[in-house]
């Protein structure tokens, strides 16, 4: 009874579909939509490959985040919709396009299947280091400990995309608070929901930051799952977003990386290289880095999500 | 596999720690600003970047005195499956260029972005000096990083500190323009990531050396150059990807424009640099290089043509950046041999690097001079700056000097960086650059001579100046485009003595003459009012067909930045590309 190739092929049907629908809706909230979906769909390729990791990550940042986040940006363009749905390409240059394409993605496709049998991979070199790291977690020890600086960069790369996002403030709201004010509904829905589930959210962030060490999780997975309680309690008006001049705002968002880079800096005298661990403690290190970056990447994710400032803080 | 990695031993080097350092000073930066707050922004840049130049020329030093490539291992794991920092001639030279030009822009700007005494933080000077940080950080990654992934991170860095820096007005039109660099340079990483993906699925590795090592000509590398390069292409904005550029170039404030022209579009160029020459010298062909040469060349004459036909200054230098960016692209069929067997350097690659070197402090120094002027005027119409050179005659200085500088007029990096690729293009028996080379020239002293013929113009009632402009500024930019001037004189240790002659030299007169009339020919035909004023207005037949080609090419150009066009030139050139890849693969 082996229902494994009927699973792989109708997932594979299925994405293919929606990734074709969600270029063809001209609506682009039903496009969102469309690709909030997707982000799921391959969240579940994911798990079939085994990388419960990627799919963990894939379905709160791809499936998740993205999805809300584009699903506010649809909501503004609403009123641009008509317009834009109006300029629409000659029928030669979507052919043109469409032929282009296709002979870029079939040449990718025969590439693709040139690809070596098995592929080489580094699998054999981590599992030989992974010791002296502490860590279970192949995924882990290589965010963490083989190529810290990437990871390092990446959240960098989260700053900067929040910095680039505050800097489209009007000038007279700036160090205000992001976005619209939420009111409470007491005896609504969303308020009920954003009492309820928060407790129950950040029990399991931080069992997913946990259990990253030695089994699938960590840091970016559970900073989102933080990211989206606090964004529920935020829409629900049960609390409103803070000022972004605020110091603890700043030191929230930078907190991630310079613990990981204070600590990469103290690798140099004890353990011999930026970013290396002493022997015996890069374990409970790494777990204060990756505690220490869950909270900036909830702080950060959130505040994406809300935008640039657009109401006067109260000074 | 382990076999194979240990073919490279690698370790880290005496001055290694130094790349570190480089690598994280300008994020402590940032970070450092966020938390300290607008009014401290500056301080906080005005403190780390002549650090950085201090780290520079470190590194630079350890280079020369070793004569090794400076290399770091991060957390003590060696590549394959660690990464490495590694600085070699190129990547010193750039991280020195870089903190020079950046330098120059932080002491440009002081005055410009200051935080407004009653406030404690204002949104444009808390940007501009945390984004100066950011983009000086993402250039440095792209600089040391050694891992095709790390190089990816430091890509959207530089994406993300780049961006904002072109709508730092708020206006609509350059949020517009913002945007567009956005989408763009976004789709530009895909595709990136698309051929180091296709690449570590291949070999298993990132590193940039072991996979020199490793890589074997074939559909998978074709795919995957191709793939990368024009991804690279696109945020460099080499015609016919260039959509971006000049909207966003020319609708930043002129600090941050001179960061972009000068620097950010440096970063993806350095790639395609390592890309090509480091990583797959054994993979490209000659027939992509001729591709990659024609499209530089493409790439000079719109651009030219198309900065002649500017009413406006800012965009006429957006419009040279572009030109100019087509000539960094000259070097690469230049670093081929004719029969064909894979690059062979020769001179062409210092040549291309001289001349990135030469066009940042230049073209830094060009759009300060052009936005001081703007700042004094409160506008930057070309035929309304009469008398401009009598009330600032710094400025106007500055500007003809970059210019020069570009033209490539002796001592300049420019001239000495032409001379080595002229050299090259003799020595591989490929004359028809030499044409684009010597026309090249032609072409910006077009531009140049049409934009002093208006600044020295007499003016009958007294100018008046909306404000007044910072001396300082003024010397910046008088500073830069004076440096690139003489950089040949700089870069004569390195390159021997017969290649640079006088300035007075007969020959050299010779040909600066001829320059100068081709580019006021160019100038008064092609551009939208005559050269000489009224006079101008009758000169018939002659005059009215150069107008019509003028407008012709202003009106492709117009047609080629939009984008259903460039869309598809993305997805045409990705195709060129693997064929000429594969049509000029030798048998194997």
């Amino acid at each position: 009874m082996n229902m494994a190739p009927l699973v792989d092929g109708s997932l594979v049907v299925l994405i293919l579909a929606v990734a074709i629908w969600t270029i063809a809706v001209r609506d682009s909230f039903a496009a969102v939509v469309g690709y909030a979906i997707y982000g799921l769909m391959l969240a579940l390729a994911w798990v079939r490959l085994a990388a419960i990791d990627a799919a963990l990550t894939e379905a709160a940042i791809g499936g998740g985040l993205t999805g809300v986040l584009l699903i506010r940006a649809a909501v503004r363009l609403r009123p641009t919709e008509s317009v834009v749905a109006g300029d629409s390409p000659a029928w030669f240059v979507k052919a043109l396009a469409a032929v282009l394409a296709g002979a870029v993605s079939l040449a990718l496709a025969v590439v693709v299947l040139t690809l070596p049998e098995p592929a080489p991979t580094l699998a054999p070199q981590v599992a030989e280091h992974i010791a002296s790291t502490g860590l279970g977690n192949a995924v882990t020890a290589v965010l963490l400990a083989f190529r810290a600086t990437d990871t390092l960069l990446e959240a960098v790369v989260l700053v900067f995309a929040l910095i680039a996002v505050w800097s489209l403030a009007p000038d007279r709201f700036w160090g205000g608070r992001p976005g619209q004010h939420y009111h409470l509904e007491a005896n609504g829905m969303l308020a009920y929901l954003a009492r309820l589930l928060p407790p129950l959210g950040i029990v399991v962030a931080i069992y997913v930051f946990w259990v990253g060490a030695d089994l699938p999780g960590g840091k970016f997975q559970a900073g989102t799952l933080l990211a989206a309680m606090w964004l529920l309690a935020i829409m629900a008006g049960l609390t409103d977003v803070p000022e972004v001049r605020l110091v603890w705002v700043r030191i929230a968002l930078v907190t991630g990386s310079a613990v990981f880079l204070i600590i990469g800096f103290a690798g140099v005298p004890f353990a011999g290289a930026f970013l290396a661990y002493p022997e015996g403690y890069a374990k409970p290190l790494i777990l204060i880095i990756e505690a220490a970056s869950m909270l900036s990447i909830a702080v950060t994710l959130a505040l994406l999500v809300l935008g640039p400032p657009e109401r006067r803080g109260q000074s | 596999m382990s076999a194979l990695a240990t073919l490279i031993p690698e370790t880290t080097t005496a001055g290694g720690f130094l790349l570190v350092l480089a690598l994280v000073l300008p994020l402590a930066g940032v970070f450092a600003a966020l938390i300290l707050g607008g009014c401290n922004a500056r301080r906080v840049a005005m403190l780390t970047i002549p650090l950085g130049l201090a780290l520079a020329v470190a590194i630079g030093v350890e280079l020369v005195q070793t004569g090794q490539t400076v290399i770091y291992l991060l957390g003590g794991w060696a590549p394959p499956l660690g990464i490495a920092l590694r600085a070699d001639g190129l990547s010193a030279a750039m991280l020195l260029t870089t903190t020079v030009v950046l330098l120059g822009v932080a002491l440009f700007a002081r005055d410009d972005f200051e935080t407004p005494e009653n406030l404690r933080e204002a949104r444009a000077p808390f940007m501009f000096w945390t984004l100066l940080m950011a983009v000086w950080g993402a250039l440095n990654a792209v600089f040391l990083a050694g891992d095709l992934f790390t190089l990816y991170v430091a890509l959207e860095l530089l994406t993300f500190a780049g961006v904002p820096l072109v709508s730092l007005e708020g206006h609509s039109e350059t949020l517009r323009a913002a945007l567009r660099y956005l989408l763009f340079a976004l789709l530009g990483s895909v595709l990136y990531m698309l051929g180091a993906v296709l690449l570590y699925g291949a070999y298993g590795t990132l590193d940039i050396a072991i996979l020199a090592e490793r890589v074997r000509p074939g559909m998978l590398c074709f795919a995957a150059v191709a793939l990368m390069t024009v991804g690279l292409l696109a945020k460099t904005a080499l015609f016919p990807l260039h959509l971006w550029l000049p909207p966003a170039h020319a609708g930043a404030p002129a600090a941050a424009s001179a960061v972009l022209s000068a620097l950010v579009v440096k970063g993806s160029w350095f790639l395609v640099v390592r890309l090509w020459f480091d990583v797959m010298p054994g993979v490209v062909t000659f027939s992509a290089a001729q591709l990659l040469g024609g499209l530089g060349s493409a790439a000079i004459v719109v651009g030219s043509v198309v900065a002649l036909r500017q009413e406006r200054l800012k965009l006429l230098v957006a419009y040279s950046t572009m030109a100019q960016i087509g000539y960094l692209f000259l070097m690469f069929p230049l670093a081929f041999d004719v029969s064909g067997n894979g690059p062979v350097h020769g001179f062409a690659l210092a040549g291309g690097l001289l001349q990135v070197i030469s066009h940042a402090t230049a073209k830094a120094g060009m759009f300060m001079a052009a936005g001081l002027i703007y700042a004094a005027l409160g506008h930057d119409r070309i035929a309304d700056l009469a008398g401009v050179a009598r009330t600032m005659p710094i400025t106007v200085l500055a500007f003809a000097l970059a210019g020069l500088a570009l033209m490539g007029v002796v001592p300049s990096g420019a001239y000495l960086a032409k001379k080595l690729l002229l050299d090259a293009a003799d020595g591989s028996g490929q004359w028809w650059w030499t044409i684009v080379l010597q026309g090249g020239a032609v072409f910006t002293a077009g531009y140049v001579v049409l934009v002093l013929a208006s600044v020295l113009r007499r003016r009958s009632e007294p100018l008046l100046l909306v404000s007044r402009v910072s001396r300082l500024s003024e010397l910046v930019a008088l500073a830069l485009s004076a440096g690139s001037l003489l950089l040949a004189l700089a870069a004569l240790g390195p390159v021997p003595g017969e290649f640079v002659s006088s300035s007075f030299a007969p020959k050299e007169m010779g040909v600066l003459l001829v320059v100068f009339l081709g580019g006021s020919l160019l100038a008064s035909g092609l551009s939208r009012r005559s050269l000489l004023g009224a006079a101008g207005a009758n000169a018939g037949v002659m005059r009215r067909i150069a107008a019509g080609v003028g407008e012709s090419f202003e009106l492709a150009d117009g047609v080629i930045r939009r984008w259903q066009f460039a869309s598809i030139s993305l997805l045409m050139l990705a195709i060129l590309f693997g064929g000429a890849l594969v049509w000029g693969a030798p048998p194997s």
